[in-house]
């Protein structure tokens, strides 16, 4: 029952109500650094990275919070915590690979103001879940989100050799493409229930 | 639609305003650096939050007050703020205000507060906020600042509400609630769904580069 649940909660995140095609949390990355396979890749596994260590530290300070009877300050000190992680993140990147943290370039400390961490935080304060529980869904969303980012940067990738009027270019063939992939990750709804 | 008649007034009004560099801080906003359609920022609420004509409308009233207040803030503070942490500070004094607008909102109407949902705790991150305070608020006097905020600001309302209430009317056949359509009109469920967002955010896009390009042209 338990595994069955934790599961849920996974499939849940990454697939049915997928971050980025479902709630767009997290579209400026996923408009800005999505062109490449590669890149696109990297900045999945950095997001998902921040995703975990940040809620962890939200269930923490949740329970911090209710302890000392102070809900207003959730938000600030969720954001503080975001931002530190990225910073953490950005000098582990710096120091590991110079090459892949010139890629990412202003993208990398941007990851603070990605929606879908955040957003990932406040969702699992507001459904009220635990340790572990925070802990899949933070996995499940940053699967989620590298899932819809490398897809996307796989169709862009292909659709550098399509021929496209000049108007659509650039953003306007992107967001028809997210459209159509949110179609489709529509049929996973039927999934787990 | 009457967004279009909308826009064309929009232009001509621009034309007789233009000139004056203080008129120009606010006008840029609205219109040639409009926020979604032209910088496309503050992407995630635009589209998340764009179902409803009304809750379009709510939303962008308070990422425009947000902005306006942390504007005046950081402008005010931008000879005592370090260099050093002036990110991490301008991301505390928006929290607070967002923080302020959440409870407001939750104060005002209960039922607006539900349907907005973590979008309204999600103004924090939204990027056009923080561009602001960086691009703009941190290097220019606070009316000059007071003026950029209000036409972003307006800017932000004005493409939600285009998105808002063309998704409503296609996807509800109603407009603020009220039916605007006979009820044979078939409704386009695909417009509300997160799809839906996606299009119509591209249609619009495409709109506005068309009018670009038909500018440069002559």
């Amino acid at each position: 029952m338990k595994t069955e649940s934790l599961w849920y909660i996974f499939l849940s995140a990454s697939l049915i109500n997928n971050f980025v095609l479902a709630y767009f949390l997290g579209i400026c990355p996923f408009l800005g650094v999505s062109g490449k396979m590669e890149t696109a890749t990297k900045m999945g596994s950095a997001v998902t990275f921040v995703m975990i260590i940040s809620s962890v530290c939200a269930y923490g300070i949740h329970a911090f919070l209710v302890a000392i009877n102070a809900p207003f300050l959730q938000l600030i000190s969720y954001i503080v915590v975001i931002a530190s992680t990225v910073q953490l993140v950005e000098m582990l990147i710096k120091k590991m690979s110079p090459t892949l943290f010139r890629a990412l370039g202003i993208f990398l400390p941007l990851i603070t103001t990605n929606c879908a961490i955040l957003g990932l935080t406040l969702f699992q304060t507001n459904k009220g879940y635990g340790f572990v529980e925070s802990f899949v869904y933070a996995l499940g969303a940053g699967a989620g989100f590298t899932v819809a980012l490398i897809l996307i940067a796989g169709l862009r990738e292909q659709l550098e050799f399509a021929e496209v009027p000049k108007v659509v270019k650039g953003t306007v063939i992107t967001l028809l493409i997210a459209g159509i992939l949110s179609l489709s990750f529509m049929g996973f709804s039927g999934l787990g229930s | 639609m009457g967004n279009q008649i909308h826009d064309k007034a929009n232009t001509g009004f621009l034309s007789s305003l233009k000139g004056s560099p203080s008129t120009d801080e606010f006008i840029k906003g609205l219109w040639r650096d409009n926020p979604v359609f032209i910088q496309v920022l503050g992407m995630c609420p635009v589209l998340a939050v764009s179902n409803t004509a009304e809750n379009a409308l709510a939303m962008g009233l308070a990422t425009a007050f947000v902005l306006l207040m942390s504007n005046i803030l950081v402008s005010s503070l931008r000879n005592f703020i370090p260099k050093q942490v002036r990110i991490a500070s301008y991301i505390l004094i928006i929290a607070t205000f967002v923080t302020i607008t959440d409870y407001a909102i939750q104060a005002i109407s209960v039922e607006l507060h539900k349907s907005l949902g973590a979008f309204i705790s999600l103004i924090v991150v939204n990027c056009l906020i923080l561009s602001r305070a960086e691009a703009f608020a941190s290097k220019n006097s606070i009316g000059k600042s007071i003026l950029d905020a209000l036409g972003m600001g307006l800017g932000f309302v004005f493409a939600l509400f285009c998105l808002g209430a063309v998704r409503e009317i296609m996807g509800n056949g109603s407009l603020f609630g009220f039916p605007i359509f006979p009820s044979t009109f078939q409704n386009w469920i695909v417009m509300i769904l997160p799809a839906g967002g996606f299009f119509t955010l591209a249609i619009w896009l495409l709109i506005f580069n068309l009018l670009k390009q038909k500018k440069s042209i002559a």
